[in-house]
């Protein structure tokens, strides 16, 4: 049976196109710090490390693990390195959760990053690789068309993508760690901008951040010294399925909807929309939100952009989604993942500040990748599962 | 900790590929470990693998690995940036948990796709180490030189390391390199990299392994013989080559105390040593006696695929302690330069 852990400490840093304040080491410590703070803990009551990030070549960097370790105070710990894709920030997560959950540790540091300008992501997306397709255009023109099939099979209006795009920039104005910060973000600035892959408008994407997150797992025995309010992990699952074959859907996978299927039957949630309080997608493209609520149930096939046109999702809808802001307003692609864990956390464990959802008990972390195949989820809530 | 047993291994020979891609090498691989576990794939709960973007040249090099794996309907599934060795133990972990009883583990690389010396370097610091470009070779030789002057071994023990490697060898039909020499022989050779000759360093090489790992009961019903994981453990040290001793681990003893290693009797130990003065090191680390057989399957020294060779230390003391032909063994993987991080894992027949 697995031990009952919980998120005792959060961390970031802030976010933005460029941090040449630091190297690597210092971005990442600077999150991990604050989250050892959040826990009232310092690196030597930390048992293990677990450091996730994207590609390599986003750096430039083999492994960079091994540099960090300095970095981290794992010097004569155990540390593992995950490496899942666009997922990585919730799988690392995940996988530092159950190194709690077996009994191995009581305290476990988990930190992702990313610093996208030490090199050129799409430069690093786009190589030429013996024995296959190209991808050639970055993450955008490969989705481009899943989102063209999704408006296609629903009929949603073209208005619904740049909504998403407003909503979550104002709520990255109440949030001091989200890189854009665009106080006068209107629907005329967003489809006013440049159109990069159709329907895709430069304001409907991600940016390129440069950030990191951190977050430290306890076991139950740790989280009741802890001097904050724990986070309970209520429920982690991931899934993956292959990006090649052939008959799968790209724009509403089984992959996560077996995931969803799995965190919601271990918490207990057979309605998640009347029993998540609030939810933390991963969208790097708007039109992502109203896809990714009916992968995950909160609505049904073809209806998810009406929760966006009726303002449901927004901060003080009945399903807030996105309150920290997102991916959208923040994107250092390794820690993203890892970011809606750690406002998930925050969200219950009544932290979350300026974006604070009121009374949030229940909250979904949500993250994606690699070609929509990878999928990693956790469900956590203010009282003990 | 709940039981876990390795309860089959398959790997692929080590060569260099010119026509068939990473997942081309693995596919055969990952079918073999699971045809002969006796396990149905759909009670296998939990898949992790180990590869490096960076020997593929390209970002997401672990995606294609999973086409290798028919993931469908999906999987659960997750990966490492690491050597398949560290895959090994988030199964183990994860086996823990009580909810699942089988687990896939693999691992592939192609290093012979590039310059695996000089690819290695872009592991060093970003910004003080790696512009300076020292290749893997030197940074090792350097380690082998700091070990030469501290007086406790010297060239003819490294020689006699990879001689008795090479023999071998020479019944292992997965291995690169083999041959019937001797430390006298080999000392003839010229230096690569003073005190570096070349059959102190690994040959770059190409290759796929795969475990599968089941818990108590279902080990017991599918393995004739399974092979309990007894302990499992690992450490990392600091990355600047001159915060640490070089001519020790301290990572691998405390990872051997933790996995349990230290005091029993080992039969035999299959070491992750890349280069032969790192086998010396890591036996004086691991206080091996001459009761030990080191590296029966000849090692990494003549077989080692990148990424994959350290899950292939494990197979390889899983596979003969299945066979009856030893009841505990030692089975160690290494990460980083100059044995930067390291993962002992102590096995015992039933």
């Amino acid at each position: 049976m697995a031990q009952r852990t919980a998120v005792i400490g959060v961390g970031q840093t802030k976010h933005d196109t460029k941090r040449d304040d630091v190297s690597m080491a210092g971005l990442v410590r600077e999150a991990a710090l604050r989250a050892l703070e959040d826990a009232g803990l310092s690196f030597a009551d930390i048992d293990a490390v677990v450091l996730g990030k994207a590609p390599d070549m986003f750096e430039g960097v083999m492994m960079p693990e091994l540099y960090l370790a300095d970095a981290l105070g794992a010097n004569g710990k155990p540390m593992l390195r995950v490496h899942t894709a666009g997922s990585v920030g919730g799988s690392t997560a995940i996988v530092a959760a159950s190194l709690v959950q077996a009994g191995i540790h009581e305290r476990v540091l988990t930190v992702a990053f990313e610093k996208q300008s030490e090199s050129d992501a799409m430069w690093a997306l786009a190589p030429k690789i013996p024995f296959q397709m190209p991808l050639v255009a970055g993450a955008g023109g490969y989705f481009a068309p899943h989102i063209r099939e999704y408006i296609r099979r629903s009929g949603a209006p073209d208005h619904i993508g740049m909504k998403v795009a407003v909503k979550d920039r104002l709520n990255a104005l109440r949030n001091p760690f989200a890189h854009l910060h665009m106080p006068d973000i209107s629907l005329r600035m967003v489809e006013e901008s440049l159109m990069l892959w159709d329907p895709i408008r430069y304001l409907e994407s991600c940016p390129s951040s440069d950030g990191a997150c951190a977050l430290v797992l306890a076991s139950e025995k740790a989280a009741s010294a802890a001097p904050n309010p724990p986070a309970w992990i209520h429920a982690t699952a991931v899934r993956s399925e292959p990006i090649g074959m052939a008959g799968r859907d790209e724009v509403d996978p089984q992959a996560g909807r077996d995931c969803a299927a799995d965190v919601y039957a271990q918490a207990g949630i057979s309605d998640p929309r009347a029993q998540i309080d609030v939810a933390e997608i991963y969208v790097p493209f708007s039109w992502y939100e109203p896809m990714w609520l009916e992968n995950l149930g909160f609505a049904d096939v073809g209806s998810g952009w009406k929760l966006v046109d009726d303002d449901s999702t927004a901060l003080d809808g009945d399903i807030p989604i996105n309150a920290s802001g997102g991916v959208l307003s923040s994107n250092p692609i390794g820690a993203s993942g890892m970011i809606r864990f750690a406002e998930a956390a925050l969200q219950v464990r009544g932290m979350a500040g300026e974006h604070q959802v009121d009374g949030a008990r229940i909250a979904l972390g949500h993250a994606y990748g690699g070609g929509s195949q990878f999928f990693a989820m956790a469900i956590v809530g203010r009282e003990r599962p | 900790m709940r039981e876990v047993a390795v309860v089959s291994f398959a790997q692929s020979p080590t060569t260099v590929e010119d026509a068939r891609s990473e997942v081309e090498i693995l596919q055969p691989v990952l079918h073999q470990a699971v045809e002969r576990s006796g396990i149905a794939r759909e009670q296998i709960g939990f898949t992790v693998s180990g590869s490096c973007d960076y020997l593929a040249g390209q970002p997401f090099a672990f995606v294609m690995g999973l086409e290798a794996v028919g993931a469908w309907p999906p999987i659960r599934e997750s990966h490492v940036e690491m050597d398949g060795a560290w895959a090994l133990y988030e199964a183990w972990a994860r086996l823990q948990h009580g909810d699942i009883d089988a687990a896939l583990v693999y691992a592939f690389g192609k290093s012979s796709t590039g310059d695996l010396p000089k690819v290695m370097t872009l592991q060093l610091d970003p910004y003080y180490l790696a512009p300076l470009w020292p290749d893997a070779i030197s940074v090792a030789a350097l380690q082998a030189r700091a070990l030469l002057d501290a007086g406790a071994h010297t060239e003819r023990d490294m020689a006699e390391v990879a001689a008795r490697s090479r023999r071998d060898a020479a019944s292992n039909p997965n291995a690169q390199v083999s041959g019937d020499t001797s430390a006298d022989a080999l000392l003839q050779e010229p230096y690569v990299s003073t005190p570096l000759r070349a059959h102190d360093c690994p040959s770059a090489g190409d290759g796929s392994a795969a475990v599968v790992l089941a818990a108590g009961a279902l080990a017991r019903e599918v393995a004739e013989r399974p092979v309990w994981i007894r302990g499992i453990d690992h450490r990392i040290e600091p990355h600047a080559l001159g915060a640490r001793d070089l001519t020790t681990s301290a990572s691998t003893r405390i990872a051997a105390a933790a996995a349990g290693a230290s005091s029993d009797k080992i039969d035999l130990a299959e070491l992750y040593a890349p280069f032969s003065h790192q086998e010396l090191i890591l036996r004086d680390a691991l206080g091996l006696n001459g009761q030990t057989a080191i590296n029966p399957s000849g090692g990494a020294l003549t077989a080692n695929p990148m990424m994959v060779a350290g899950l292939i230390r494990i197979g390889e003391a899983a596979s003969r302690i299945a066979r009856g032909e030893a009841d505990r063994g030692l089975a160690h993987a290494t990460s980083g330069p100059c044995l930067q991080q390291n993962l002992v894992c102590v096995l015992e027949g039933e």
